[in-house]
């Protein structure tokens, strides 16, 4: 786990001092790694996807065209179509819209529930700790997967609920994650400075913890962005996410199952799309855990 | 050494011998795991596949949907109806060994009829009481006269169970059945095997070659037929459309097919609660509209690569009680658009569309809901878990609903629980007094005929109505290795084992 | 080291009261009357009411929990509604089959994951570090369902090597128990086995850093027996214990694999469970994997604290 980083969360580039700060530094060696480089720009290329899905798509992802029933990819169709004729090339670039919103709004909403809660278990520890540790414990105890199967079924299969079913999944991690670096940053001497001046419990909470445990939050984001994406592409190949006709990657792998002899591109292009972009923010959670962390060379 | 080459002469004879005793095994890949084995709770169609194996019926059809003897050898109806004699074969034992004779068949009718949570109320519904008349005949009275009576028997209805073993497992006799068919229960493991073997005492041994039926539920259609190719399996049941072209080129598979006595409809919400009010539960126009924006012979071709029956009534063309006069149509989008116009309904209004999980299910709902969108009826696909689904049509949480039925040998089982009023499988809420009926009239005479003229007046107010659009009839396809002899496919989709041999 | 044990079992006892909790609470998450739900077809309203009664589920919820506690600690998990068999029986018949699939997938996590951490902080930045780490990466970014599809593609359906699908006990026939499970055990550990690699890398390019290493060598003895008899004993422990501590994501791994797979393992009940709303069953499940998990963590705990003396204070 990256330890705190001593930052001036509101600097630049350089100090009053003129020195780097830490946050350019964090950058320039984020940069360096050509694993994150790459991971950054695949992610801001499925993003521009996602955005401008309209005037990139070739064709509308929903328009089923009957005469053209699981064709091979071809100049026409670069992906292939679909059981229903839909183009395939069409369906994965929007389907962009769906993991992605999938994994960003599950994640704000761990991060929504769980920083905070973090935040006031390991500030105020004791019972309150004690307490919200147990509720942690009890629901990483149970498989991630299966509990938020259990709750998309009861919410009802929609992509909103399979979103909030993983954000809720998601949250005891950050609880966890939070709660640890509080406690290691509670006992620096910058805060206990800030204790004695005598800024209130809030204050302190707010202004000098948290922003020094940002970089750990921003690893655990993008790595839970990643595992949020593959959640969403399980929960939608159940039949729990996304429903039809409006594409998704998961989706389009459980149509694509039968077919799997006949138009094998049918499963070949999403899947690539998903492993595509879960590597990325892979690629990119794990250089920015080592661009944070003070202590790798 | 010496001890070295002893032990392997003495291994490779005791392994010959095993090769020599081999058990010929039939392993059956079925598309899900059956409910629960007992035929007076089952509902589901898997299992009525299991029970060809292990409980015989009084009667049977043939390919030509004849009614055949099996553990009755014949029938015979009193001139009011309100009587049939049934004649028991003889010299037929249970599984445990207990006989067959009229007391067991009046046991096993009246289990049926009242035993709690029985599904086969409905279907023995007419039927006042049994008689035993003597020991190889019994006599059932009926309420009223009732045509389909025979058809039930040849089905769950009219399957036998040993009375002495279900009495003492009351409801848990589902996990051990006790039956007079071919082959005897032996074990079942939930999701993923049901094992019988041969029953040596089977009235008809003679018939029967394979020693051993292995039941395995493999959901996925792509995995049950990779499995057939590869040797996993001999024979599985519900080949996908799309695969057909792939098992007919295989050289070692053979393709069984039959057209189902199925259908697959849509289901409108028209007077089943609150969700009916909408522009398409609550105007005829608004779903002769719908009717007139489906091209079933795309939706065929389209999803079943052109292999199953379009179709728009209860029975399939090829049925002989269908009703020429009201043929099949044709999409005509012009007439669609001008028949919203006419009820007054202004384009694009949503229809909450339920469809319940299934390989093939998704697929017709999508380009379903391609072609109404093109005349302004945007149905919104809200897929649902099968059990789920029918829950909320029963409690009418729906608008349309995409729902297939397996069908039976008489065109009643297709028509009277699903439009008499508040009827258990009427999810659409349909009540018409006129075809209550005829519905009623349609079961009293006994000959074809009749009855088909009958079903003409309720033909028609069915069709203006539009409670249920029906889409296209299924083909049962079976494949199956053709080290399998004299397989032959029936219209009910079962997979019979009588008669078959493994090479 | 007593007293840490036996802190550590009473914090499990409110984590199991939360879990307990949190699994009677899904059940009543679903809107609609379950004792609807159990009648099932039966709609007289007598014997509906006698469900109510029979189940409890006219009592107020904290009596309902009562009732349902009660049952767990004596043995009783409910019954499996649609199949009527005990829960309990049905954990008994499925959690072998997929302790067998974990217990494999995590060999050859273990393997491929530790052999290719080793290789990778032995030879590090050369090109067999690059592979070793791309291959890891590939571990955790491929959905396992995918991968199975993938798999199946290839090895059954092109190839014809392994069968498709279904589940051959070992006892039944090992050969074909092996060629049954190990793909599925692939698919289950390959992600594991990037999380080992990763952590094997780190531990071990630490280690060989160390001044008992530097030692080793000095003294003279040959690379191979210093990379395994001492650098490998001291890298080797967390990453062990991590394995256990996967257990979690193995069962999730397990839920799709066995649904691709159709393995009639835990995974697969509990999917078909949550679908056909056998409360029960579901229920029953979740508790069972978060008792083992819980298990699972203190074993972990406790081999830490066993191996390394400084945590025994």
């Amino acid at each position: 786990m990256a330890e705190a980083v001593l930052t001036n969360a509101l600097g630049g580039a350089t100090d009053d001092d003129g020195a780097e700060t830490p946050t350019a530094r964090a950058m320039r060696r984020l940069l360096r790694r050509k694993g994150a480089v790459f991971g950054l720009f695949v992610i801001a290329f499925l993003v521009a996807l996602a955005l401008f899905a309209p005037l990139i798509s070739p064709y509308d992802p929903n328009a089923q065209i009957w005469s053209a029933v699981r064709k091979a990819p071809s100049a026409l169709h670069w992906f292939g179509t679909d059981d229903v004729g839909r183009d395939v090339l069409a369906r994965v670039v929007y389907g962009a819209r769906a993991s992605l919103m999938a994994g960003i709004i599950s994640v704000a909403i761990a991060i929504a529930i769980g920083v905070p809660v973090g935040l006031i278990a390991g500030y105020v520890g004791g019972f309150i700790d004690a307490l919200f540790g147990r509720i942690t414990d009890a629901m990483l105890a149970c498989p991630f997967l299966i509990l938020a199967i259990a709750l998309a079924a009861f919410l009802g299969p929609s992509l909103g609920n399979a979103m909030i079913a993983i954000g809720i999944t998601t949250t005891p991690i950050f609880i966890r994650l939070t709660r640890a670096q509080v406690m290691a940053v509670k006992v620096e001497d910058y805060v206990e400075a800030a204790r004695a001046v005598g800024n209130p419990h809030w204050r302190i909470a707010l202004v000098h913890i948290l922003p020094n445990i940002l970089p750990a939050l921003l690893v655990q984001a993008t790595l839970s962005l990643a595992a949020a994406i593959i959640a969403e592409a399980s929960l939608s190949f159940l039949g729990l996410g996304q429903q039809p006709p409006a594409p998704s990657w998961g989706s389009m792998l459980n149509a694509a199952q039968r077919f799997l002899v006949n138009a094998p591109w049918m499963a070949i292009w999403p899947g690539l799309a998903i492993f595509v972009a879960v590597l990325s923010f892979n690629l990119l959670g794990d250089g920015l855990r080592d661009a944070l962390d003070p202590r790798s060379r | 050494m010496k001890t070295f080459r002893l032990t392997a002469a003495a291994a490779l004879l005791v392994m010959s011998a095993g090769v020599a005793c081999a058990q010929s095994t039939l392993r059956i890949g079925l598309a899900e795991d059956p409910d629960i084995l007992d035929p007076t709770l089952a509902r589901t169609y898997v299992g009525r596949i299991v029970f060809a194996s292990i409980c015989d019926k009084l009667f049977d059809i043939d390919e030509k949907l004849n009614v055949v003897p099996q553990l009755a050898l014949g029938y015979e109806t009193a001139a009011d109806g309100k009587a049939v004699t049934i004649k028991l074969r003889p010299n037929v034992k249970f599984h445990d060994g207990e006989s067959f004779e009229a007391d067991a068949a009046k046991y096993s009718l009246e289990r049926h009829m009242t035993m709690a949570g029985s599904f086969r109320k409905p279907e023995l519904a007419a039927v006042d009481r049994v008689e035993v008349v003597d020991p190889l005949t019994i006599r059932l009275i009926l309420k009223t006269p009732f045509a389909p009576l025979i058809a039930q028997l040849t089905d769950r209805a009219g399957m036998m169970v040993a009375p002495k073993a279900a009495m003492e497992a009351g409801d848990r006799f589902g996990l051990h059945p006790v039956c007079a068919g071919p082959y005897k229960f032996i074990e079942r493991v939930p999701q993923d095997r049901i094992v019988v073997e041969k029953f040596a005492d089977y009235w008809d041994k003679d018939n029967v070659h394979i020693d051993r039926i292995v039941y395995l539920p493999i959901v996925e259609d792509t995995v049950r037929l990779a499995n057939l190719k590869s040797g996993g399996l001999e024979l599985i049941e519900r080949v996908l459309a799309t695969d057909i072209k792939d098992v007919r080129s295989d050289p070692k598979l053979k393709l069984a097919t039959a057209l189902s006595l199925g259908y697959m409809g849509l289901d409108i919400n028209i007077g089943n609660g609150e969700a009916a009010k909408n522009p398409l539960g609550s105007a005829a126009k608004v779903r002769q509209a719908l009717d007139y924006a489906i091209d079933r012979d795309a939706l065929n071709q389209v999803v079943f690569n052109g292999e199953f029956v379009p179709g728009n009534q209860w029975v399939s063309p090829e049925n002989p009680y269908y009703q020429n006069a009201f043929p099949v149509g044709k999409r005509d989008l012009a007439k669609a658009k001008a028949l919203l116009k006419d009820a007054g309904v202004t384009t694009p209004f949503d229809v909450d569309f339920m469809v319940s999980k299934g390989a093939e299910t998704q697929a017709v709902a999508e380009v379903i809901q391609a072609m109404a969108a093109e005349a302004g009826i945007m149905m919104k696909i809200r897929v649902t878990e099968f059990a789920t689904s029918l829950k909320a049509a029963e409690a009418g949480d729906y608008q349309a609903y995409l729902l297939a039925w397996s069908g039976r040998s008489d065109p009643d089982g297709n028509l009277y629980s699903f439009y008499k009023c508040k009827a258990p499988l009427n999810y659409p809420g349909f009540c018409n007094p006129d075809a209550d009926r005829l519905l009623d009239e349609s079961r009293v005479p006994p000959d074809a005929p009749q009855r088909k003229s009958i079903y003409e007046k309720l033909t028609k107010i069915i069709l203006e109505n539009h409670p249920i659009i029906y889409l296209y009839h299924p083909r049962v396809l079976i494949a199956h290795t053709d080290r399998l002899e004299g397989y032959r496919q029936m219209p009910d989709g079962l997979v019979r084992v009588t008669g078959l041999t493994l090479k | 080291m007593l007293t840490l044990l036996g802190k550590r079992l009473l914090q499990i006892v409110p984590t199991l009261f939360f879990v307990s909790l949190l699994i009677f609470s899904l059940q009543h998450l679903l809107p609609g009357d379950p004792a609807l739900v159990m009648a099932g077809e039966e709609r007289d309203p007598e014997a509906i009411e006698q469900i109510r009664r029979q189940y409890h589920l006219d009592r107020p919820l904290p009596v309902q929990y009562v009732y349902w506690i009660k049952g767990v600690l004596s043995g009783d998990l409910g019954e499996s509604m649609r199949l009527k068999q005990p829960v309990l029986s049905l954990i008994g018949e499925k959690l072998p089959v997929t302790i067998q699939l974990a217990s494999m997938a995590i060999v050859i996590a273990l393997v491929i994951g530790i052999g290719a951490g080793i290789v990778s902080a032995v030879k590090k930045d050369s090109v067999w570090d690059y592979v070793a780490n791309g291959f890891a990466l590939w571990g955790i970014s491929t959905p396992n369902f995918w991968l199975g599809i993938m798999l199946i593609f290839l090895f059954s359906v092109k190839l014809g090597w392994l069968p498709a699908s279904g589940y051959v006990p070992l006892s039944e026939d090992w050969r074909s128990s092996l060629a049954s499970t190990i793909m599925p055990a692939f698919v289950l550990g390959n992600a594991i086995a990037a999380v080992l690699m990763r952590h094997t890398r780190s531990a071990m390019l630490q280690v060989l850093e160390s001044d008992y290493v530097r030692t080793a060598r000095a003294k003279g003895l040959l690379e191979r027996s210093v990379i395994l008899k001492h650098a490998l004993r001291n890298a080797l422990m967390p990453v062990i214990t991590l394995g256990a501590l996967e257990f979690g994501t193995l069962l999730s791994g397990a839920v799709l694999t066995e649904q691709i797979f159709t393995i009639p393992g835990f995974g697969k009940l509990i999917v078909d469970a949550v679908f056909n709303r056998d409360y029960a069953v579901v229920q029953g499940v979740v508790l069972v994997t978060a008792i083992i998990y819980m298990a699972l963590n203190l074993l972990a705990d406790m081999a830490y604290i066993l191996v390394d003396p400084r945590l025994r204070g």
